[in-house]
């Protein structure tokens, strides 16, 4: 859900059913985003799973500058998950050649 | 930190900060009152008056980034991962715990139970106990869903202590029998017209579990040698226990993990040469012996740090005034030492990679939901 301004897109506040899990790591991205001005999130409740991540930027749109976030997470995710499995491989062929 | 003029700061390439906003931005400084310079440097403009780009660039990422096994078994696996932030190793950490589906006993049906532990507290020493399946084979079951072969398994336990032996009998984990065919227990409806068909029981497998080309050599288990109960002579328990599939939100039954967590890789730097006396004062400090005496010859004794990565961060050699202009702990704010250990259900690196999956799921239900 995002409340926002029709005039202004590049200023709005968006309201997602998500922890601090996502929101943090989203935070992280967005801030590294050198369209954004200003990002940051806050939990209204703690007993209600609700997050309100508010993103300005220097123009740009601010749901596109929130998924190209998005998009970036999910390519730090695939790179970890690859490099991941990778060492893990190997670790168990030099581990296996050595108990041989 | 030592002050050095502005005009003798030594001069680097472009892009690269200096050496003392380095510091800031990579280490937390752990002090003998409490740790500062924690928060992360992350706002890509922070280093616009130097001219130093500090936005994310994913080439840069991907290059720098690596992993590092150092212990891995069936139960659990320590591995490092460098060049990543605090905020997603801690979406990992969470994930791992909380979020990843497992399968727990949910459903318990008391037969007959004459032991002195309650019905309740049973049922609830039950579903605690990790059950040895891929929980990936498995769908979840909602409120309106009939219980069938694709979303519970079930259990039986039957056991009865003998009178004649006078000794107490410790009911464990392993005496729970897993049954493929489905539940045993028959649903108590007025059925009279149709005596030939199979009784409606409690749950209603199409199939049994058996036949599953997964289950056909191996059999579901239960972690074994966990006490569940103790009976004395004569008592007896007959129950049957229906396990679903769930995440260690709702309940911490269904958390995969043992436990999962991180710490960042301890740095231990010598400020001063410190030698003899005090050498063997700091080696003699350190619970854990980071530093080591070395010979440097002509009866000259020199401490070094031989196992930084050790440290516990004790704080032990900067408690007396004057050892903190000498040593200096901190610790690397993109190195974390991660430790996972399994119930039993996953393998720890198949937990890992689950977790990396759940979080990228997550970015696409969001981008979804946005488009």
């Amino acid at each position: 859900m995002e409340h926002g301004s029709y005039k202004d897109q590049s200023a709005s506040t968006f309201s997602l059913a998500e922890d601090h899990t996502l929101a943090n790591a989203l935070r992280f991205t967005l801030n590294q985003d050198p369209r954004v001005s200003v990002c940051g999130y806050s939990i209204p409740h703690p007993s209600e799973a609700r997050v309100n991540i508010r993103v300005q930027t220097t123009g740009d749109s601010a749901k596109e500058v929130l998924k190209d976030s998005c998009q970036d997470l999910m390519m730090i995710c695939q790179h970890v998950r690859s490099t991941f499995d990778q060492a893990v491989t190997d670790f168990k062929n030099n581990n296996g050649s050595e108990s041989e | 930190m030592p002050k050095i003029p502005l005009f003798d700061l030594p001069v680097l390439p472009q892009n690269r900060l200096p050496l003392h906003l380095q510091l800031q931005k990579t280490r937390v400084f752990c002090n003998n009152d409490a740790p500062t310079n924690t928060e992360d440097i992350t706002y890509s403009g922070a280093y616009a008056a130097l001219g130093v780009d500090n936005s994310l660039k994913l080439d840069e990422f991907r290059n720098n980034f690596k992993v590092k096994v150092i212990k891995l078994n069936e139960e659990d696996m320590e591995f490092d991962l460098i060049g990543i932030d605090a905020s997603i190793a801690n979406a990992f950490r969470r994930i791992l715990i909380s979020e990843l589906p497992t399968m727990a006993i949910e459903k318990v049906l008391v037969a007959n139970s004459s032991s002195v532990v309650q019905d309740e507290v049973l049922a609830h020493r039950l579903g605690l106990i990790p059950i040895k399946v891929d929980p990936r084979l498995f769908d979840y079951m909602s409120e309106n869903d009939v219980p069938n072969e694709k979303n519970s398994i079930v259990f039986s336990l039957n056991i009865k202590c003998d009178r004649k032996t006078g000794e107490r009998l410790t009911v464990y984990s392993h005496d729970l029998k897993w049954l493929p065919f489905g539940s045993e227990y028959v649903l108590p409806t007025e059925n009279s017209s149709d005596p030939s068909s199979k009784p409606k029981t409690y749950t209603s497998f199409t199939s049994s579990q058996d036949s599953f080309p997964e289950f056909s050599d191996n059999p579901i288990t239960v972690t074994p040698g966990i006490i569940i109960s103790k009976l004395g002579p004569g008592q007896e328990i007959e129950l049957e226990a229906h396990a679903v599939k769930g995440v260690g939100k709702t309940h911490a039954k269904w958390s995969p993990v043992a436990t999962a967590w991180y710490r960042m890789l301890p740095e231990v730097v010598l400020l001063q040469v410190i030698e003899n006396e005090d050498a063997q004062k700091l080696v003699n400090k350190c619970p854990v012996n980071v530093f080591d005496i070395e010979d440097m010859g002509k009866g000259v004794k020199r401490a070094t740090v031989a196992r930084p990565r050790a440290c516990t961060v004790c704080r032990e050699c900067i408690r007396e005034p004057g050892w903190n202009e000498k040593v200096a702990l901190r610790r690397v704010k993109d190195h974390f030492i991660f430790t996972i250990e399994s119930t039993g259900a996953l393998p720890p690196e198949v937990l890992f990679t689950e977790a990396v999956k759940i979080l990228e799921d997550k970015c696409e239900s969001v981008i979804t939901e946005l488009s």
